[in-house]
């Protein structure tokens, strides 16, 4: 039985990132990262193809600078990594059918692990649509695995619900996306590192896929976000509690309490 | 027949209030195409909310409340949801991007091949197609982009980011009811209920405390293994707590107080964390890292409270004071008690 997990090179946290003049979005000379929800689901797939004995890969689906996070990938100790191109990221229904096409052909996969969310695109939808083109149950906002039992073909997870938590079983296959705090992401290894300098990464492409694009969303273009036009207005006291008395007569005055 | 539906989110029998806002755009995108807005409720009292959604503007409301659906799981919903756009084929469905709301429709827009956007904070008609801004790279910009095909497009909005509509009580109600379809793929073992439920992305005010926490002048009692960390949770338990509950509002941290252990993730505002837009955020010993900004640049008022006059955080707020946290917070607590009467 073997594990999918899914990444992709996002901008460094830290970076500030803006609309140039061309509306292309650049972050400077910025590194990217692994997308931050992504160190959880990479753990998450050594430890648990560790724990069944069986492989771990993870698959970017994007142009070239994916490349990045899939050998970070590897550094930390995937088994192996996938790049996948020729797909429009904002066609989420594409990407989805793109991903379940990929995990088929990988083979005698039983549990694809997912982050919350991609901050580059900003959604966490593709997740819930590969999961339905797979025909698979989705096991979304997973908290810890509980337990997965590959001979018996079933898995038990905690996750979480606005309103609490909930302990759910299913049957396998399924896909799951976990939550920041379900483990402790490791560091790449001196090893690893060495291992990711030297791996060459196959590409698939869609088309050989047999995805067709679905093309009913469009992007039109990014934008800097409007300037935040405030006027700070230091409140002074000679006691906290004079400046507490003027803070709270203005959040009134100004209607906001 | 034509028309615009709005996904009407129930969670063990009570309804999802920023449900509301997705039934009012809805009703905005409606009227603009001349079609009529169909709200969907299901769940636990589905049936008694039924009312309330032809009060806020819903034309028809649809209501499944079987007891097969008291108790939220993704298969069932999808597939009745799924059900229902086929054989009614509607233009539009909208629902607010709640945790549920983003694996239903989301679910739902696989099955039945149709176009979906999430978190949309903005949304013009554009003849058949909507124009859609939302934002790109964890907030740091917006994206545009056009959703509209011959069939149905599927739209989750982010709480807090459109009115809620007004009631009016003398509208009818024109109800529909449906039962729910047999499918079920995992087994609910167990639901605990979290009595200290934070909900920041509906939050009209929100208190978020970061590293200066660990400030607290509290002594903490003999044996504890870190006295930081025993600080910081007190002073948001026993501080900032009490400052959210005069305000009715809710507990926020930075990623840096969530990473030192003192208070729990569900609390995190920013990039890893939850992005949230209320009307007033309130941030204590918070410093402003582009990664928290990110989260809270959104918010209406924000009131930034720090010892260190250079902190990052007072260029984004609207009332800066620069002092100690612990001796600002509880007497703003206490003017508050008696300002606003508690």
């Amino acid at each position: 039985m073997n594990i999918v997990t899914f990444t992709r090179s996002t901008p460094d946290t830290a970076a500030k990132v803006e609309v140039d003049g061309s509306g292309a979005v650049t972050w400077g000379g910025a590194a990217t990262v692994v997308n931050p929800w992504d160190e959880y689901s990479l753990e998450e797939a050594i430890v648990q193809a560790k724990n069944i004995g069986g492989k771990a890969t993870v698959i970017a689906i994007g142009p070239e600078m994916h490349n990045e996070a899939l050998k970070h990938s590897i550094a930390m100790g995937l088994d192996a990594a996938i790049r996948i191109e020729g797909v429009d990221p904002i066609d989420s229904l594409q990407w989805a059918a793109a991903a379940a096409a990929a995990v088929n052909k990988i083979g005698d996969v039983k549990l694809v692990i997912f982050g919350k969310e991609s901050v580059d695109v900003g959604t966490d939808q593709h997740i819930y649509q590969t999961a339905r083109k797979l025909g698979w149950t989705m096991l979304s906002y997973v908290s810890k695995i509980l337990e997965l039992d590959a001979a018996a073909g079933t898995i038990k997870v905690e996750k979480m619900l606005e309103g609490g938590k909930q302990i759910i079983s299913a049957k396998l296959p399924v896909v799951i996306s976990v939550m920041k705090g379900i483990n402790e992401p490791r560091y790449p290894s001196f090893i690893g590192i060495r291992k990711a300098g030297k791996a060459e990464i196959p590409v698939w492409t869609a088309a050989e896929l047999g995805v067709a694009v679905s093309s009913g969303v469009q992007l039109i273009g990014y934008e800097n976000l409007p300037v935040r036009e405030v006027k700070t207005e230091m409140i002074d006291g000679a006691t906290p509690q004079e400046k507490a008395e003027k803070l709270v007569e203005k959040l009134l005055e100004a209607k906001v309490l | 027949m034509s028309r615009v539906v709005a996904f009407i989110e129930v969670f063990d029998g009570v309804v999802n209030n920023s449900s509301w806002e997705a039934l009012g755009e809805g009703a905005t995108i409606a009227r603009a195409w001349g079609v009529p807005l169909t709200a969907l409720v299901l769940g636990k009292n589905a049936a008694s909310m039924a009312q309330e959604a032809a009060h806020y503007g819903a034309d028809h409301v649809v209501v499944c409340d079987d007891a097969a659906l008291d108790v939220y799981r993704l298969e069932p919903y999808a597939a009745l949801i799924s059900d229902l756009v086929k054989q009614h084929q509607p233009k539009l469905v909208i629902a607010v991007g709640s945790s549920i709301g983003r694996e239903l429709l989301a679910t739902v827009a696989a099955d039945t091949d149709s176009p979906l956007v999430s978190e949309a904070v903005e949304v013009q008609v554009d003849g058949e197609r909507l124009i859609v801004t939302r934002p790109a790279y964890a907030g740091k910009v917006m994206s545009k982009v056009a959703l509209g095909g011959a069939g149905t497009v599927m739209l989750l909005i982010r709480p807090r980011a459109f009115p809620a509509p007004s009631k009016d009580t003398s509208r009818a109600l024109n109800v529909e009811k449906v039962s729910a379809p047999n499918v079920e793929s995992v087994q609910v073992e167990d639901f605990q209920v979290e009595s200290s439920k934070v909900n920041l992305s509906d939050a009209a005010i929100i208190v978020s405390g970061g590293r200066g926490m660990a400030n607290n002048p509290a002594t903490p009692p003999s044996g504890v293994a870190d006295p930081a960390v025993w600080k910081a949770q007190e002073g948001f338990k026993n501080v900032l707590q009490p400052l959210a509950d005069v305000l009715g509002g809710a507990v926020g941290a930075s990623r840096a107080a969530v990473d030192a252990g003192y208070i729990s993730y569900d609390h995190q505002v920013g990039q890893t964390g939850k992005t949230v837009n209320p009307d007033l955020y309130i941030a204590a010993g918070i410093s402003g890292a582009i990664q928290h900004q990110a989260g809270m640049r959104n918010s209406k008022v924000i009131v930034a409270i720090n010892k260190d006059a250079d902190a990052p955080i007072f260029k984004m707020a609207r009332y800066g004071i620069v002092g100690d946290i612990y001796e600002v917070i509880p007497a703003l607590t206490e003017v508050l008690k008696k300002r606003l009467g508690k």
